[in-house]
Order: C-alpha cells, then structure tokens, then sequence
C-alpha cells in the first residue's frame, strides 16, 4: 500500500507545475497507470482527495489512463496484450521476452486555470 | 468612433463583462517516482565506481531471504582478520532481528526499520550504505551488497535502488503459481531463486509448473534452485552473481 505516498508524489509535481505556470486552482490531473506497475486504481483515486485536500487541486478532477500490459512477438512478429502480465502469445504460445509497454507510472497533465 | 453608423458617438466597449477564464492544459510527462529514480542513479553511480555487486533481493515475508543470506556469507567465507566480502542492508516495518541474524553468522549488516512504508526507497539505501560506513564498511572493500527488501510482493517493486541485479525469491512452500498471482514484481527479475527446495517433496510443490509459471512472467530470469539448508545451488548462486566461489577446503 504505497498508494497515498505516490499520490503525494502526484501532489508535489503538480503544484510545483502549477505554481510555476501562475495558476490559481487546478481543475484537472491525468496520470497514466501501467498495468505492471505495482499499483491498485481504486487505492489511488482513495488517496487522491485525502492528499489534495487543503491544496490549490482540492476538488480537482482525478483522470487516470491505464496502460495495459503488452508483447511484442518475435515469433508472429505482431504485438499481443499480455492478459495479467503473461507474456505467452495467444497466438502461438511462444514466450516473448520483450515487454513493450505496462510499467509506466506517470503524470501526463494538468488542466488550470 | 463608432464603426457601425458613422454617429459620431465614441466606439462602445467591446466585451464590458469578462469572459470565465478557460482552463488551460499543462502537459508534463513527469516520472512518479523521478525522485527516487533519480537518488536511484546517484547510488548506481556509486555502486559503479566502487565496484561493488549490488542485488536487490526481493520477496514475500517468510520465504528465506535472511537464512539464504547466512548460508550464503558462511559459503563465500572470508579468511580471518581479512575484509569482509559481503555486507546486507535489511529492510522490515520493525525490529533489528534479521540485522542481528546477519551479525551473528558474521555478516556486516544494517537495519532498516522503515515505520509503516512497504518497501524501500533510495534514500534509506544511501543511508544504510552511510551507517556501513561508520561500521568501518567501505563499498569498495566488498564484493557484494545485498539490498534485503521488505518482506511484500507487490509494493518494492515499483522503487529502483540503483541495484545492479533484481533477485525475486519463490519459497517451494508458498506455491508454484504464486508468480502468476504475483506478476508485476517478477517482470522485473533478472534472477528468481526458488527457495527451500530441500522441502519440494515434502511439499508435492510441482517443479516444472513453477519453472513454466516463472517463464510466462519473468522471461528475462535466469531461474535456480537454491536450500539454505542443504546447500544446494549455493554454488550456482555465487556463480550468477559474478562473484569467484570459495575453494574447496
């Protein structure tokens, strides 16, 4: 449960960049989440309030992204979602070893006024 | 003047009431964990320059990080009044237990007690290296820094510690699938260990569905069979890590 923790890590990114643009109350904040990346949606949009509370974003708008997890098959050189981080392709059942996207944990924007 | 009719009048304000200011987008594109990736780098930077091998080991509570730990300073030895090869630096919630295990089979160790966090972070890594240091442990003098995680499958996967392996460790007595239940942290393996395979019998634990359940989620691993106990793959272990395997005496 590190959630609340990367929520204030959210937090200060986003009032850091707010702060510098000169916005008086953010509106907006959009992150993207990989499915590999260690971390629980729901305990995250639980943190989000708790964590902005007081702030310039207190009553702001949580938009989360989701990336899903996804391979990259050498064997049927195409790409394949890798259901629940297995990297078995469904087409063939070769294992692949190259992780194309799904551990990202990212601040991707804000909207201010 | 007014444009409209040629009055004469002067030209009416344009827009008397202000519009509602619109939002406007800050695209950022900032790492959530930039601050710890980027202590992170200074310790590998560090680790780097000293020399030193650095693993994150990296399991759930109980599978027998520390026991591996002991049999694995008693296996590597070092000849009396020499420096020490090894050096942990444990993470737990609470307690100094395992860093006075550690300490008791010889091993230089710190502990880490990390209140109610989950896992570690660079940070306290670089304060565990700075405590070695006054324990007169200095990383270039060593061979090998273990990172003793927290005990949790799912939260120290996401914190970089500027290690240059990532070991996961599989006890034969948790179960075969536990790394499909347990798929982000194992992505990140560079070893898996499973564990206490002197009890694999005792336990029908079914090796080949463990090693083709570790296939599908860490592709990269190299996979071995280790026993504190015994002493099985020790040897293996010592090889994977870079490191030269003591003489037989």
């Amino acid at each position: 449960m590190h959630e609340l923790s990367l929520m204030e890590a959210v937090r200060d990114q986003a009032l850091a960049a707010a702060h510098a643009d000169g916005a008086i109350r953010i509106t907006v904040i959009s992150l993207r989440v990989g499915e590999l990346a260690g971390v629980e949606l729901e305990a995250l949009r639980f943190a989000f309030p708790v964590a902005m509370a007081g702030t310039i974003a207190a009553g702001a708008e949580l938009r989360i992204e989701s990336e899903p997890a996804e391979c990259h098959c050498a064997a049927c050189n195409a790409p394949f979602p890798a259901a629940d981080g297995c990297c078995d392709c469904p087409r063939c059942g070769a294992i692949s070893r190259q992780l194309l996207r799904g551990r990202d944990l990212r601040l991707l924007a804000l909207e201010v006024v | 003047m007014c444009r409209d009719c040629s009055c004469g009048q002067p030209a009416p304000e344009s827009n008397p009431e202000p519009l509602p200011e619109q939002p406007r987008r800050l695209p950022l594109h900032t790492a959530l964990l930039q601050r710890n990736d980027a202590g992170a780098a200074a310790l590998r930077q560090r680790f780097t320059a000293a020399g030193v091998t650095v693993v994150n080991l990296l399991s759930s509570p109980g599978s027998g990080k520390t026991a591996l730990l002991e049999a694995l300073a008693q296996r590597l030895g070092s000849a009396e009044g020499a420096a020490p090869r090894l050096a942990v630096i444990v993470g737990d919630l609470a307690t100094d237990n395992d860093a006075r295990r550690l300490q008791a089979a010889g091993v230089q160790a710190v502990q880490i007690t990390t209140g109610q966090a989950c896992h570690l972070e660079a940070p306290m890594v670089a304060e565990g290296v700075h405590r070695l240091s006054h324990q007169g442990v200095a990383l270039g003098q060593l061979e090998l820094l273990v990172i003793e995680n927290v005990g949790n499958l799912v939260c120290p996967g996401a914190y970089d510690l500027g290690e240059g392996l990532r070991v996961v460790l599989l006890s034969t007595t948790e179960g075969e699938d536990k790394p499909l239940k347990y798929a982000p942290i194992f992505h990140g393996a560079d070893l898996v260990l499973i564990s206490k395979i002197d009890l694999a019998e005792a336990v029908g634990f079914d090796r080949a569905a463990a090693h083709a359940a570790i296939a599908r989620v860490a592709p990269h691993a190299q996979v071995l069979e280790v026993s504190a106990r015994s002493g099985a793959g020790l040897d293996a272990l010592i090889a994977a890590l870079g490191l030269a395997t003591p003489a037989v005496r």
